[in-house]
């Protein structure tokens, strides 16, 4: 807008949403953003390629078994046979004929999309409660005392040992799942809220302290945004943890999920699905990955981009 | 030098120290001595610099005086009340920069008022009033990482004089600036201080720059820090760094902090052979 402004032109017809004649020139010509953007992904593909390729020539050699480590243009190349396994219409109950429901493609989109929810509902509750008790834990001796001890004894226990409670607690459906992201982040979560908390700069509190902040004050307007960044980063972090228990809570019976394909296809021994699957995962985990990272750019507008520092060496 | 020992103090000055020792740990197997028997008054609108070898206790002195921690001997006085925790009317800089790096350069200035939930219209103005003493009307839109390090330290100035303190406590504000930048930021200050009319207690390691400013030169020993000598300075200002004063001014400084650091050093080797 403000280069609108500043170059006066307003052509007709500009729209009310900012994109005004200017500002779109502005953006053009500051290619450089657009040409990194390329460059990333030419990169992304060809580490990517390389690895498929790698695997393709295994095959082409003869010495991998394509029974058990079918290529990527035979898994991928059977799409649309394998979409079909992503079963999510309810096809065994009363009154639905066997070919009703979804439409494949549908199927392994639904499939996706639950199996994401959980992830990002898990998270995002687990981040809530981990932050909310790590600064509670710091903010109140008691609750160091009475709490820390436990949840410090409970952070190594593996998800996995948590499956039986999750199914005790909440049976089947998208609440054991959720709970086991919850579950598998959580204590983690508390620990480096805790850690960051400790390693706020005490400037930053002397500064507070001096200007007549109180303790509450103290949490809320300085430690609060001091841990931000590095939280953050534990939630990307995390964010892998998320995908990797999500599949094992999927494999009990959810209805429906990644997790539960994946299942299926072990049972059914069908290497195919297995890597489609894989793919998938792979995929949807790098796109949220950079979503979260833009997130994070957007969000911790102050801190200066660190990926260059090391360019030098 | 002095007896009392009463709980009031009739004095009106702005720091007054009487017998005052920090003991880090104290009680543990930790504990060392950091200052001992500090007996120190700085007058209203005084310039007192605190000059010492690293580690002899200066730091430990403004956070005592500033009231961030608790003197483990004696008692602090500040303009009759005594100093048991932090108060806007005694601000402390830091050596490097303590600027909130999410808040922009007007909202960390006016950081102390919306502590106390003044309007925006409010602290935007005192912010700019503070800003324009220290001559960065400009920034006050920009974030502290747009700033280069000498600017960065006159917001912290202007974040301070924002609360109206009656004594500035600042410790090495300068140290991490390049010399120019530094002579500069002296003038600055100085100018700063007669504006406010507080006192202001500056540490630092630098003799040329305590013969720049003070207008009393506490010199310390070294750890545990006490109070080695005061000397006055009563040159008219501005200041004639290259006069034959200022240079007889500097080599008496040199002299008795020579004596310190040598101590100092041989401290630290006895401590290499024991350890
Ligand atoms: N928060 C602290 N806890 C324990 N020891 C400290 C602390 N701050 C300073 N000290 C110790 O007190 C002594 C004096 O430190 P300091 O006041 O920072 O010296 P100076 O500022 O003169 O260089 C040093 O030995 C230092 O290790
Ligand atoms: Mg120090």
């Amino acid at each position: 807008m403000a280069l609108a402004e500043a170059g006066g032109i307003k052509p007709a017809g500009a729209s009310a949403s900012g994109w005004s004649f200017p500002v779109m020139m502005g953006r053009l010509v500051d290619r450089s953003v657009v040409w990194r953007a390329l460059e990333k992904l030419f990169w992304t593909c060809l580490s990517v390629g390389m690895f498929a390729g790698i695997w393709e020539l295994f095959w082409w050699f003869g010495w991998a078994d394509a029974k058990l480590l079918p290529p990527p243009h035979v898994f991928v190349g059977s799409v649309v046979d394998q979409a079909k396994f992503f079963n999510t219409a309810t096809r065994w109950s009363i009154g639905t004929a066997m070919n009703s429901g979804p439409t494949p493609f549908e199927a392994v989109l639904i499939t996706l999309g639950a199996t994401t929810g959980r992830v990002f509902s898990g998270l995002l509750i687990a981040s809530v409660l981990a932050i909310g008790m790590g600064v509670l834990i710091r903010y109140f001796l008691l609750m160091d005392r009475m709490v820390l001890p436990t949840i410090t004894l409970l952070s190594p226990v593996s998800p996995i040992a948590w499956l039986p409670v999750a199914i005790f607690l909440f049976g089947i459906g998208n609440a054991p799942a959720i709970f086991m992201v919850v579950i598998a982040l959580f204590f983690h979560m508390v620990l480096a809220t805790i850690n960051q908390i400790d390693n706020v700069s005490p400037n930053f509190i002397n500064v507070a302290r001096t200007m007549g902040a109180t303790k509450r004050q103290i949490y809320g307007r300085v430690i609060v945004p001091a841990i931000l960044p590095g939280m953050l980063a534990v939630l990307r972090l995390n964010l892998f943890g998320a995908w990797m228990v999500v599949l094992i809570a999927e494999s009990t019976g959810v209805g429906y999920g990644m997790g539960q394909v994946i299942m299926l296809a072990r049972n059914t021994f069908n290497p195919s699905l297995v890597f489609f699957c894989i793919f998938l995962i792979g995929l949807l985990g790098f796109v949220f990955d950079w979503l979260l990272r833009q997130a994070q750019r957007r969000i911790l507008y102050w801190l200066p981009d660190a990926t260059e520092k090391l360019r030098v060496l | 030098m002095c007896s009392e020992t009463t709980s009031t103090y009739s004095s009106k000055d702005a720091v007054i120290c009487r017998g005052v020792g920090k003991t880090w740990a104290a009680g543990t197997k930790r504990a060392h001595e950091a200052l001992r028997d500090i007996d120190l008054d700085v007058k209203p609108g005084e310039f007192v610099v605190l000059l010492g070898p690293s580690g002899c206790g200066k730091s430990t002195l403004l956070y005592l005086i500033a009231g961030l921690e608790d003197a483990t001997g004696g008692q602090i006085w500040s303009f009759r009340d005594r100093v048991e925790a932090p108060s806007p009317d005694r601000s402390l800089i830091f050596q490097e920069t303590s600027l909130f790096p999410w808040l922009t350069v007007w909202q960390n200035v006016s950081f102390g008022l919306s502590l106390r939930g003044a309007p925006e219209s409010e602290r935007r103005a005192i912010a700019a009033e503070a800003l324009q003493r220290v001559g960065l009307s400009a920034a006050m839109d920009k974030r502290p990482d747009e700033l280069s390090g000498g600017m960065r330290q006159r917001v912290a100035v202007a974040r301070a004089l924002a609360m109206r303190p009656k004594v500035l406590l600042m410790d090495e504000p300068f140290a991490a600036l390049d010399v120019q930048t530094r002579a500069r930021m002296q003038d600055f200050l100085l100018d700063v201080w007669r504006d406010s009319g507080a006192s202001i207690l500056f540490v630092t390691h630098h003799i040329d720059e305590a013969v720049a400013l003070a207008d009393r030169v506490v010199v310390f020993t070294s750890r545990p820090g006490r109070i080695k000598t005061i000397v006055p300075i009563d040159m008219a200002r501005p200041r004639n760094l290259f006069s034959p004063e200022a240079e007889a001014l500097r080599i008496q400084l040199t002299e008795l902090l020579r004596d310190e650091v040598d101590r100092a050093f041989a401290e630290q080797e006895a401590f290499g052979a024991t350890a």
